[in-house]
């Protein structure tokens, strides 16, 4: 293994907040092992601010903080109910049709307030993309399934092209590429969890949300998805939530872990920490997440 | 009542009350079994009644020639007349039941189903007197249009309901995906509902199709004075139609006229099962769609 200095690190990490990020390619294992240096602020595409989610009476999240860099992978981690999810589909406003949903605080994305009165929830998806737990491709074929949302968006021009690059995006081409007109449901599951995220590419969007994209998937088709992720990085600001604490580390450069802490009885989900991954596998600030991340709890 | 103690080692036989519940249980079986059978039973009866009576006039000539030899008239009529009241009631009810399970509000939309069901007990002669009223008192005379109103209003809820039903078992996980794509819920409606409903949509109409299509008792106020010798293609006029031929044919008390209404009443009985068996197995197969 590559020996690691995590003090070292840190406190590089400490002294230079958001200005210099390195990676050192320990966990990660995209690009070279060598250090990548990013110089100069990284621009914050989310920055939530003290953000709380009721459903109903029940509080799900409380006081969120939290900023979401330009063209990485920040990855949410953290126990079951612990609000992740929820959190993640805020930012999108897919909460929205869900009854009883109420939001404290500020998310701003790109400087706009998400949840403004003057914010298009359709414009808002528009840009910000989302593929979910379980793959769920329209009864479409294949072809139909990508072109389906530009055609609708009135991203016309080009179709046959753009479908392309997407499914190729989406490393599925190969695949499908003789059999365009098939029913996409005839695609395994890892191929229509594929087909999602090239369905969700193919507008462009800026930043793409993926909610624990391969838990339903077996380890080969996981596999896929996380190369596809490393392909994809750069091109989209990624958010995952993921339970698997291996696939954060594996995908991610930046880690937000979530946990439950009881605020007034009820417990809800909030922020414990977020730092660049390494940090928060090798040397997490705070003791809760270190027992998470070497398995004493959760 | 004792302890539920037992030997663990006696042989496998009944013990304790479970005779007692194996002859209640066998009760309830046979019971249900003759249930089941007694309706089956009874439909065959009808079946067979009609097809013994009517098959003897049942000839080319009857079903093209009119009055006195035919019905042809009325087999135009009847289409003509189920063909507007479906026009009328397949996009009001696939509007309606789109509303309620993509856009309304839940409190709104159980008001609503409420009315439906309301509407769908409705008897037909109420139906029949409302329209009477509204169209035929208005206008000094019956007319096809008339009727297809009244079987307007009987189709609605059966459409709206069966298309509300089929619009609830398209997964939500699809409305989701089409949501996160940044795209408006009409498209939505449009381009990925519909479609996946579309099995069941076009079932629940073929139903209420062949549920108006032996209405009678409105057709009798609002459709029943008409030139059965001739085809009549005009809405505004009376037209022929078989539910009140049959009528007016067993009332005639002659044989032939008996004869010919059996005959009209197999082809009607005929056009009902073979669109309720075809709308059942659209259904079947739109499920299993849907379910993949």
């Amino acid at each position: 293994m590559i020996d690691f200095d995590s003090r070292a690190f840190s406190q590089a990490v400490a002294a230079t907040p958001h200005r210099v990020r390195i990676q050192t390619g320990l966990l990660s294992d995209a690009g070279p092992s060598g250090g990548k240096l990013w110089e100069g602020p990284i621009e914050a595409v989310f920055d939530a601010q003290g953000v709380s989610v009721f459903y109903g009476v029940k509080q799900a999240l409380s006081g969120v903080s939290l900023r979401i860099e330009r063209s990485r992978i920040t990855a949410l981690i953290g126990p079951s109910g612990c609000g992740k999810s929820t959190f993640l589909r805020s930012l999108n406003r897919m909460n929205d049709p869900v009854p009883g949903f109420r939001i404290e605080g500020q998310i701003l994305y790109h400087g706009h307030d998400l949840y403004a009165g003057n914010v298009d929830e359709v414009e808002v998806r528009r840009r910000i993309g989302m593929v979910f737990q379980k793959p769920n491709p329209f009864p479409k074929s294949i072809y139909d399934n990508v072109a389906w949302a530009p055609r609708n968006l009135g991203l016309k021009h080009g179709l046959d092209e753009r479908v392309e690059k997407a499914l190729r995006g989406a490393a599925l081409w190969d695949e499908v590429k003789d059999r365009l007109k098939d029913s996409a449901l005839g695609l395994s599951g890892g191929q229509q969890q594929r087909l999602c995220i090239a369905r969700a590419i193919a507008i462009e969007p800026d930043v793409l949300l993926l909610d624990e994209p391969a838990s339903a998937l077996d380890p080969i088709a996981t596999a896929s998805i996380e190369d596809l992720m490393h392909s994809l990085k750069g091109r989209f600001t990624i958010v995952i939530v993921t339970h698997n604490m291996q696939q954060a580390a594996r995908v991610a450069d930046r880690t937000a872990f979530f946990g439950l802490e009881a605020t007034a009885g009820e417990p809800s989900g909030t922020l414990i920490e977020c730092a660049d991954t390494e940090t928060i596998f090798n040397n997490p600030a705070d003791p809760r997440t270190r027992d998470y991340v070497t398995g004493r709890f959760g | 009542m004792s302890d539920a103690s037992f030997d663990p080692a006696a042989p496998l036989a009944p013990s304790g009350n479970l005779r007692r519940r194996r002859a209640f249980s066998r009760i309830a079986e046979y019971g249900a079994t003759a249930a089941a059978l007694a309706a089956v039973g009874v439909l065959g009866i009808v079946i067979f009644g009609v097809a013994v009576h009517g098959a003897s006039a049942i000839s080319l000539d009857f079903l093209l020639k009119g009055s006195p030899d035919g019905i042809g008239p009325e087999l135009v009529g009847t289409a003509e007349i189920v063909a507007i009241a479906t026009l009328i009631a397949a996009p009001v009810g696939i509007l309606l039941a789109l509303y309620l399970t993509e856009f309304g509000n839940s409190r709104l939309a159980s008001w609503i189903k409420l009315t439906l069901d309301l509407m769908n007990g409705l008897p037909s002669i109420i139906v029949g007197l409302f329209v009477f009223g509204l169209i035929v008192k208005a206008t000094h005379k019956q007319s096809g249009f008339a009727g297809s109103v009244a079987l307007a209003i009987i189709m609605l809820p059966v459409i709206a309901r069966g298309t509300i039903e089929i619009l609830l078992l398209v997964p939500s996980s699809l409305r989701e995906a089409a949501d996160a794509l940044g795209v408006s819920r009409w498209r939505t409606v449009l381009g990925v509902i519909l479609p996946s409903a579309l099995g069941g949509i076009l079932t629940s109409t073929v139903l209420a199709v062949a549920r108006a299509a032996g209405e009678t008792a409105p057709l009798l106020l609002l459709c029943s004075v008409y030139d059965p010798s001739q085809v009549t293609l005009n809405p505004f006029e009376a037209l022929p139609n078989i539910p009140t031929t049959i009528f007016r044919l067993s009332e005639e008390a002659s044989p032939e006229g008996f004869t010919q209404a059996w005959g009209a009443g197999l082809v009607l009985l005929t056009f009902i099962m073979v669109a309720s068996i075809g709308a059942r197995i659209l259904l079947a197969r739109s499920r299993s769609k849907m379910a993949q």
